[in-house]
């Protein structure tokens, strides 16, 4: 059996790719160039930069497997990086890594795949994948800290059955205490924490300069509508946020709205903020989908516990009701479902209301 | 480690073994600085000079001099395109769409000094028409550079006819030809091309890497992009890599002696390849026309695979070939002279190179068209 583990040249991957050669597989590296320079180079700074390549590169070389570095930088542009700074400038909260997921490493780096001869696809992941009674089903990771089964919810059934995530059952001390004992020179390498082509570090300063119409100030107004301040960019706020925002009114102001056409964004209390449920679209399943009516927990962005909710329908728009009110999450996020530790699925909110007289 | 089947010999070819025995002696014999003034460096400056002579010999030129020796194909192309560029008063540069990054980086760094650079399209096959080249040319031109043959499709381009109308226009325009992927197989003489300026690169002929040169003819003014202690005649600075040379020249000699036989026994592989392949694998469309191309060079489209992964599955099985432009991280680019070629960028990312070189095993072509041709079905 073969195997192409797509190393990022971070340790996760490093070792997913050493411990596949431990069970046997022949093991092919990659590394999805997904952005570049304007010149064509690989970026420096951000992650998944030329230093990056050449550490998976030194990885592989050192595990003596093939290497390659595969060109996506055409489909990632148009899959994640424009969505991104477009989902800003509608008042959005966009997240790039699904969206990778989702488009470019679960679905083209999954189709070549085979064309590549391999026959499993294998990442970094930390997330397990159980195969129970002849059906898979995404489980968190065995490390509950760095647990990123919100990011793979949309990993169906076919793409389960040959995806690998063998790091998953490892916490990350363990991780880094196997790619120290092989030597390998990734083991104390920190995490990368940032969006990839985020090269400052600060989206902000990314969609400046991609996109400098985000700069245009407006209001800041209360829930009566009245304006309090002012700001530099609706861009530049999500929905919840609460430091920032260049007000002071004495107790802590949370965003609650951005209205990009008006460029105007809403602040309030917490009170405000929160809401009984939340409309979701463009849903994935890992199997078949829950029915109307079931409860389900529901994570409403990546760093937070689920929580429970209930589903009710409208064709392909679903509506989860909140059983406790949860502050607003913010629009582009995902909406992850859970049955304990399996994911069943999730999709991309679009919006959150408060109802009247409802007490979920 | 597996043996491969190396078809790539057009990104850098096996080292003969005359330039390894040459370069061993001058290392141990011709060691010191040549630009000293003592016995060791009079032994070194001896050595040097005498390749220079032989370089000179062996194309065609008169004047030993006007040999200046470069760390490559690269810095000889940057010498020729932006040193010739910044001597002039003029302001305009003209290359085809189709040369080596070496000359089109090079003479689009100049645009920031106010040069304007002009690229001369090529047709289906990659090959340049002169009367285009010469109506593109006028007062202004500092400099033309059109290369003897392309790296990617082999085709070979008509560099005496391309001087020719150039001086027609204005006689005393420099131009320029990058040889480097000619030399093995095409007679590269001053005559022969009659260009003002030839670079060559030792690798693309079985000699080391490092190590290069450009023909200057002394009408020709030239700044050096070296700056330093002045060597080569304030051409270009920097201490003599006189081991490396020597190599050099020792495979030039044996590349110019061999050339006829590298023409009949390569030639006959490369065609072997491409009538097995066409054979058992119609779909595949072999660039270039038939006439205008180098023996060594195979430029195949498989339709509907992408040649990354067609490259990726040959490694796989043990055959190094290429595709496109290796970029810094490794990644395949689409190429710039497919598309001056007039190929989409669909059919671009179909291509790969399979190139054959001077110790091509009698058999291999046709063995590796077999192979490729399996692996293609598996693929498809």
């Amino acid at each position: 059996m073969r195997a192409l583990v797509a190393m990022s040249g971070g340790v996760d991957s490093s070792v997913a790719a050493a411990l596949m050669l431990d069970q046997g597989y022949e093991v092919i590296g990659v590394t999805l160039k997904q952005w570049e320079g304007p010149d064509g180079t690989m970026p420096v700074a951000g992650c998944c930069t030329l230093s990056d390549a050449e550490d998976a590169r030194r990885v592989a070389a050192q595990l003596d497997i093939p290497y390659y570095v595969l060109d996506y930088v055409e489909e990632f542009t148009a899959a994640v990086v424009e969505p991104f700074a477009q989902g800003y400038l509608d008042g959005l909260t966009p997240n790039p890594c699904i969206e990778c997921n989702r488009n470019v490493r679960f679905d083209a780096l999954l189709d070549r795949t085979t064309d590549l001869g391999c026959d499993v696809l294998v990442t970094g992941h930390h997330a397990r994948i159980a195969e129970i009674d002849g059906t898979f089903r995404l489980q968190r990771a065995v490390d509950g800290t760095k647990d990123q089964s919100y990011v793979l919810h949309m990993l169906d059934q076919k793409a389960l059955s040959m995806v690998k995530l063998p790091v998953g059952e490892m916490t990350k001390i363990m991780v880094r205490e196997y790619a120290a004992t092989m030597g390998l020179r990734t083991a104390a390498k920190p995490d990368s924490q940032d969006i990839c082509f985020v090269t400052s570090g600060d989206y902000r300063d990314f969609l400046r300069n991609t996109h400098p119409e985000v700069a245009a100030p407006g209001a800041v107004l209360d829930t009566d509508g009245a304006v309090v301040g002012q700001h530099g960019g609706t861009a530049g706020f999500t929905i919840g946020q609460r430091k920032g925002l260049g007000v002071a009114v004495g107790e802590p102001r949370y965003v609650l709205d951005i209205a990009p056409r008006d460029r105007t964004i809403t602040i309030g209390r917490y009170e405000d903020l929160l809401v009984d449920d939340c409309v979701v679209t463009d849903m994935r399943f890992t199997d078949l989908p829950p029915s109307e009516g079931d409860r389900v927990q529901v994570k409403l962005r990546y760093r937070s516990e689920p929580v429970e909710a209930t589903i009710t329908r409208a064709g392909e728009t679903w509506h989860f009701l909140f059983e406790d009110r949860q502050p607003r999450p913010a629009p582009g996020q995902a909406l992850v479902m859970y049955e304990g530790e399996f994911v069943l699925g999730g999709g991309t909110i679009v919006d959150a209301r408060k109802r009247v007289g409802v007490s979920g | 480690m597996m043996t491969h089947t190396y078809l790539d010999h057009a990104a850098t070819t096996t080292l003969r073994p005359v330039a390894r025995v040459a370069m061993a002696e001058a290392y141990a014999s011709a060691n010191a600085n040549a630009s000293g003034q003592h016995g060791p460096a009079r032994t070194a400056k001896n050595a040097l000079e005498l390749a220079r002579e032989q370089a000179a010999e062996l194309l065609g030129s008169s004047r030993p001099l006007d040999i200046v020796f470069t760390s490559g194909g690269t810095e000889a192309d940057n010498l020729a395109v932006a040193g010739v560029a910044l001597a002039s008063q003029r302001r305009s540069i003209v290359v085809s769409a189709v040369e080596h990054d070496a000359v089109l980086r090079s003479a689009e760094s100049m645009q920031r000094f106010g040069y304007t650079v002009t690229k001369i399209g090529v047709d289906m096959s990659c090959v340049v028409d002169p009367g285009e080249v010469a109506s593109f040319v006028g007062p202004d031109t500092a400099v033309v550079s059109v290369m003897a043959a392309n790296n990617e499709i082999g085709s070979i381009e008509p560099i005496k006819a391309i001087v020719e109308a150039v001086k027609s226009v204005d006689d005393s325009i420099p131009v320029h030809t990058d040889a480097a992927q000619a030399f093995v197989s095409e007679v590269t003489t001053v005559g022969s091309t009659s260009a003002d300026l030839i670079s060559l690169t030792a690798h693309k002929f079985g000699g080391p890497k490092g190590v290069g040169l450009l023909v200057v003819n002394p009408s020709v003014r030239l700044d050096p992009v070296m700056h330093g202690g002045g060597q080569e005649a304030g051409r270009r600075s920097g201490t003599y890599n006189v081991p490396g040379i020597v190599g050099m020249v020792a495979a030039m000699k044996e590349a110019v002696a061999q050339r006829d036989v590298f023409r009949m026994k390569v030639g006959r592989e490369r065609d072997a390849f491409e009538e097995s392949l066409s054979a058992w694998l119609p779909t595949a469309v072999v660039s270039g026309s038939s006439k205008q191309r180098m023996v060594q060079h195979s430029h195949v489209r498989f339709p509907g695979v992408l040649a990354e992964t067609l490259l990726i599955r040959l490694d796989q099985e043990g055959i190094a070939a290429a595709a496109g432009s290796a970029c810094q991280s490794g990644a395949v680019e689409p190429s710039h002279v497919l598309t001056a070629m007039g190929m989409s960028d669909t059919a671009a990312g179909e291509c790969v190179r399979f190139s054959f070189g001077w110790d091509t095993p009698t058999g291999q072509g046709q063995a590796a068209a077999a192979r490729v041709a399996n692996m293609m079905r598996e693929l498809t």
